[in-house]
């Protein structure tokens, strides 16, 4: 297999149709002709104001997940848990496939993300294109459908009044941590790593 | 209408590139020469894989609703709770606005999307009066609106995660659990291997350009 030699050409990922490659002013956003599809999204931030932002998430991610989520109160009796220890107990009640589902949602797959988004702006940063590049932007495609840190955030927030119901409720630091983590993440993932394809090695600033 | 396919080109579904395929090869997977991914001409097997992952979900989604998700037992006894009976809380405990929320994600959600990727599955081939826009439109929000339905699964882990109270009480995931986040997952899966690209190859070349 060879590259196309219409390498200034691209094709729409849900109706296929061929568009010329032009280059984007950062914020811009190329849309399909026929079928409305954005196709290309140029980033509005730099790769080291990128990678700004995904250090802070992973601090919120660390935060999130090492600190108890909910404090819960009754007749002196005090419960808290943190995600993992959430995961935990669901595995040893026998509902593995849950535990497993929640952990890779939750807690995998925006970590591996994060940690490739790292990885990848660290690179195009210091200037060098390494072998582990593309296996990681590969890697990125395959994880994102997959970290449901927005809907998790959903699910606290949920369970955080069901829970109100029974018991007195004391938000811990881990709630506070998600919600900044949901909206850094939210940032993160707007940010369409394929970009950095276009980055001519060696150069800094966005394409 | 050009497409790239037509031009005997394939887009790589993972960086995008576009690339020719070694003369001769008509359907079989190369690698891209950028980013070294499976390079195809459509996803394989779009369709059969569709229709079986959905059927799945489907068959699976009769346990999700029937099977209690969550078993309460406190001093004051224990409790069996469906995903239906958990709305029906929080509607008659005062809380409707939460209510309404679950019973969209967690039933409404599942239910048309499995309608809505069967509907795509069965008419690609003549999109008939939506046409390709609106069919491809319908893809869009049922692949966007479907991680939503992880939320119940989400709050189980939570209740039972929190409520750890040896004697007072203790919440536990009931089987139904399991068999909602199979119908998540699974029909996540089906719309990942749905190839929209479908729709607007049965389209032809005379289609709607705007």
């Amino acid at each position: 297999m060879t590259a196309a030699p219409e390498s200034g050409l691209m094709a729409c990922p849900e109706c296929d149709r061929l568009h010329i490659d032009l280059p984007l002013r950062p914020g811009e956003k190329a849309r399909c002709v026929r079928c409305g599809t954005v196709i290309l999204r140029s980033p509005y931030w730099r790769p080291d104001q990128m990678l700004a932002l995904v250090m802070a998430a992973l601090i919120a991610f660390l935060l999130a997940n090492a600190c108890p989520i909910l404090e819960l109160r009754v007749q002196g009796s005090i419960s808290r848990a943190t995600l993992l220890d959430a995961i935990l107990a669901l595995w040893r009640e026998d509902r593995q496939m849950v535990a497993a589902l929640v952990f890779a949602t939750g807690l995998l797959a925006p970590l591996a993300d994060l940690l490739a988004m790292t990885a990848l702006l660290a690179a195009v940063l210091t200037g060098r294109r390494p072998a582990y590049f593309a296996p990681l932007l590969r890697l990125i495609q395959q994880v994102r459908p997959w970290g449901m840190i927005e809907v998790l955030m959903l699910g606290v927030l949920v369970s955080l009044v069901k829970l109100s119901h029974l018991a007195q409720v004391v938000p811990g630091v881990a709630l506070w941590a998600f919600i900044a983590l949901t909206v850094l993440l939210a940032a993160v993932l707007s940010y369409d790593p394929r970009c950095l394809w276009q980055l001519p090695a060696g150069r800094k600033g966005a394409a | 209408m050009t497409t790239a396919l037509s031009r005997g080109l394939w887009a790589c579904r993972c960086c995008r590139r576009l690339c020719r395929p070694s003369a001769g090869n008509g359907s079989d997977a190369e690698r891209c020469p950028r980013c070294g991914a499976t390079v195809r001409p459509r996803k394989p097997d779009s369709l059969s894989r569709t229709w079986a992952l959905l059927i799945a979900a489907a068959i699976l989604y009769v346990p999700a609703n029937l099977l209690p998700v969550m078993q309460t037992s406190s001093m004051l006894g224990s409790s069996r709770d469906t995903i239906i009976s958990g709305v029906v809380y929080f509607w008659t405990s005062g809380s409707p606005g939460l209510a309404l929320l679950i019973f969209s994600v967690s039933i409404l959600v599942p239910l048309i999307k499995l309608g809505a990727l069967a509907y795509l599955a069965f008419n690609v081939r003549r999109p008939g009066a939506a046409g390709p826009h609106g069919l491809g439109r319908l893809y869009r929000v049922v692949e966007l609106a479907g991680r939503w339905s992880m939320l119940d699964i989400f709050v189980i882990a939570l209740m039972v995660g929190m409520v750890r109270f040896r004697t007072l009480a203790t919440i536990e995931a009931g089987p139904g659990a399991a068999a909602f986040g199979a119908v998540v997952v699974l029909s996540m899966l089906a719309a990942a291997s749905f190839d929209p690209r479908l729709l607007w190859d049965a389209s032809g070349p005379s289609s709607h350009e705007h």
